[in-house]
């Protein structure tokens, strides 16, 4: 079996002694021309994975900011066939690698197995789907995987004992966990808790252990030290971005 | 590992975050709700407080005019006016025996919020209650009437503004106050144990129904007709028929104005399966996968999924999916007024109004019984508003 080409990524960064960085960017945001511009510039400031959103009417796992500018997404005419469409066009160009965020339902009507050609056809390396959980993961995760795209679990604060030892036996690319037992959103402060559920996620987990949801500034991640290996930002971003700001001076606080 | 199938359908679709608090319901659904203490303890809630049995009753001047028995089973006269509160009542008694504090529901036109509140107000637990801000102001006495009971009631200003917006609201919320909040979902849909949980406590219709058919009859119906949104009234009047191959079990969607291109509540009829609040079910959505809007007259029925059980139903055959368009229940609502003195909810109108249109395919002489599954008082404000009275 092939290494997973995420985790290399994110080895890689750890190498040079620095945590990955793996922005968020829904899909056609701002607008369906300027999101590749944008992405180009988070590729170009030092972004070592780029999760692309695929919007979704009903985003559960999402606060305000994320949902917002899903919808907007929808009303410009997003959809995942456009989104394999473009990327396919420009990936030769996109030096990070990339990975398509999204809930079920789009991934489920475009169907599995035909996303898992055009997908990797379009050089996705991964898909990351927070309203699938372990149990109803298997055969996606199957599918995916023999196209070599790794479907990317999140965990959180109350992952626990046996169900963080089953996710971590079966993980892929890395592990996504979510700082706050909450939806996506930028908080000042991260529950102090983190720490320790961090350092016990760090041993159960043979892959990297990215950190996301409410992130906000590197400050932030001062305090965990070894026990973190990538960092996931999206509504920051978006934020930043809505402000008037680009990917690029974004990019500057963190690389 | 999947749980909670009916055929493909159902299942758990939700941030991991939610899995520990749907694992510890799974719990209590298979320890605490079959066991004799809380059983007991629902069963002298559902008859002092609810008014449980409800009365079936045979309507003598619809029997005469249609040659055929219609019967209504009275879930109208509950406290609180609709079926609703058997589910309430039953969660929240399980919310105390987990030692949960707070009951959290959405709700649509807040029929579900009013039930929850009266359960919240009587149980001793805090209420939160979601509800679409475009239902906030349509429905405003029913807000008033949750906060009367001392529920918080959040309005919902993101997507559509209505129900489904309202069910992602309160998901997120769970998310957030998981450790001492149950979430009282108002339907049978939403990730296992829900479907299964809110049909057994709903269950208790045709427990009933089953019963008092053979004392007044000596024989089973020929026909249960219930009306079918998400699915509780009709889960809960067809549970205990469904071994009975004799009983033709019919659920009512809603057709919306039935022109060419509307918007409708028909998840059965007209939509195709996919993934939306933690279930694999019958939904109304572009080919994209994309929610779309859905539409009724009956607030109550307005929404774009369906429960993962009724799909199954559906699929295996042993129920059959009618539609019915506004105009026939809005007819089917004036009728049960006139002809018995019965207003019945716009919802549960549904349901009486396809056994009105489909009087000639129902034998002479035959039993139907229709669950009427609410009262229609709740109704008069907004039809009086639209000129329909």
């Amino acid at each position: 079996m092939n290494e997973s080409r995420l985790e290399q990524r994110i080895r890689a960064a750890m190498a040079k002694g620095r945590k990955a960085l793996i922005p968020f960017l829904p899909a056609g945001y701002p607008d369906l021309e300027r999101f590749w511009d944008e992405l180009a510039a988070l590729d170009a400031g030092g972004a070592d994975i780029i999760e692309i959103g695929v919007p979704f009417s009903d985003p559960v796992a999402d606060g305000p900011v994320v949902e917002r500018a899903s919808l907007h997404c929808l009303e410009l005419g997003v959809s995942l066939a456009w989104i394999i469409a473009e990327l396919k066009k420009r990936r030769a160009s996109i030096g990070a690698e990339i990975v398509l965020m999204g809930y079920m339902n789009p991934f489920l009507q475009y169907g599995f197995e035909r996303l898992a050609a055009d997908a990797a056809d379009a050089g996705v390396a991964g898909l990351i789907i927070p309203d699938l959980p372990y149990e109803e993961a298997m055969d996606v995760k199957r599918t995916l995987g023999a196209r070599g795209i790794d479907l990317v679990y999140l965990v959180g604060l109350n992952t626990e004992g046996e169900r963080l030892a089953m996710y971590a036996a079966d993980a892929a690319g890395f592990a996504y966990f979510v700082s706050v037992l909450g939806t996506t959103g930028v908080r000042e402060t991260l529950p102090e808790e983190i720490t320790a559920k961090l350092a016990a996620a760090k041993k159960t987990f043979r892959v990297p252990l990215a950190l996301g949801f409410g992130i906000k500034t590197p400050e932030q991640l001062a305090a965990y030290g070894d026990d973190l290996d990538a960092v996931v930002f999206g509504s920051a971003l978006i934020r930043h971005i809505e402000e008037g700001g680009t990917a690029a001076e974004f990019m500057r606080r963190w690389a | 590992m999947k749980k909670g199938y009916y055929g493909t359908f159902g299942g758990q679709f939700v941030p991991e975050l939610l899995m520990p608090p749907l694992i510890e319901l799974e719990k209590a659904y298979r320890d605490i709700l079959p066991s004799k203490p809380f059983q007991d303890e629902l069963g002298a809630l559902l008859r002092d407080y609810v008014g449980r049995p409800s009365p079936l009753y045979r309507c003598p001047n619809l029997s005469r005019r249609l040659g055929f028995d219609l019967w209504l089973k009275r879930e109208d006269l509950n406290h609180s006016g609709a079926h609703k509160i058997n589910n309430t009542m039953g969660q929240g008694l399980l919310t105390r025996h987990m030692g949960k504090r707070v009951l959290l529901a959405e709700t649509g036109a807040g029929q579900h919020g009013v039930a929850t509140a009266t359960a919240a107000a009587m149980l001793g637990l805090d209420c939160v209650v979601y509800m679409g801000a475009v239902d906030v102001h349509r429905q405003s006495l029913n807000v008033k009437r949750m906060e009367l009971m001392g529920a918080t009631v959040h309005p919902v200003e993101s997507g559509t503004k209505t129900l489904k917006d309202a069910t992602n609201a309160a998901l997120r919320h769970w998310i957030a106050e998981q450790r001492d909040t149950h979430y009282c979902i108002g339907s049978v849909v939403g990730p296992h144990p829900f479907p299964a949980l809110v049909r057994d406590l709903q269950a208790v219709i045709s427990k009933e129904a089953r019963a008092q058919f053979l004392e007044a009859t000596g024989a089973l119906p020929d026909y249960v007709v219930a009306c079918c949104g998400g699915g509780s009234n009709a889960m809960g009047a067809f549970h205990h028929f469904i071994p009975d191959a004799s009983v033709k079990l019919v659920a009512v969607e809603a057709g919306g104005s039935g022109e060419p291109g509307c918007h409708h509540s028909a998840a059965i009829g007209k939509g195709t399966p996919g993934v939306l609040h933690g279930m694999h079910t019958e939904l109304i959505q572009t080919a994209d996968g994309q929610i779309e809007p859905s539409h009724s007259i009956a607030a109550g029925l307005d929404y774009p999924g369906v429960g993962p059980e009724h799909a199954w139903l559906a699929e295996s055959g042993r129920a059959h999916y009618g539609l019915v368009h506004d105009a026939d229940a809005l007819d089917a609502f004036k009728v049960l007024s006139r002809e018995e003195g019965i207003i019945p909810a716009l919802e549960s109108s549904h349901a009486l109004a396809w056994v009105l249109r489909h009087h000639d395919e129902i034998p002479a002489g035959a039993t139907v019984m229709v669950c009427l599954s609410g009262r229609g008082d709740k109704d008069l404000d907004i039809m009086q508003e639209m000129g329909l009275l």
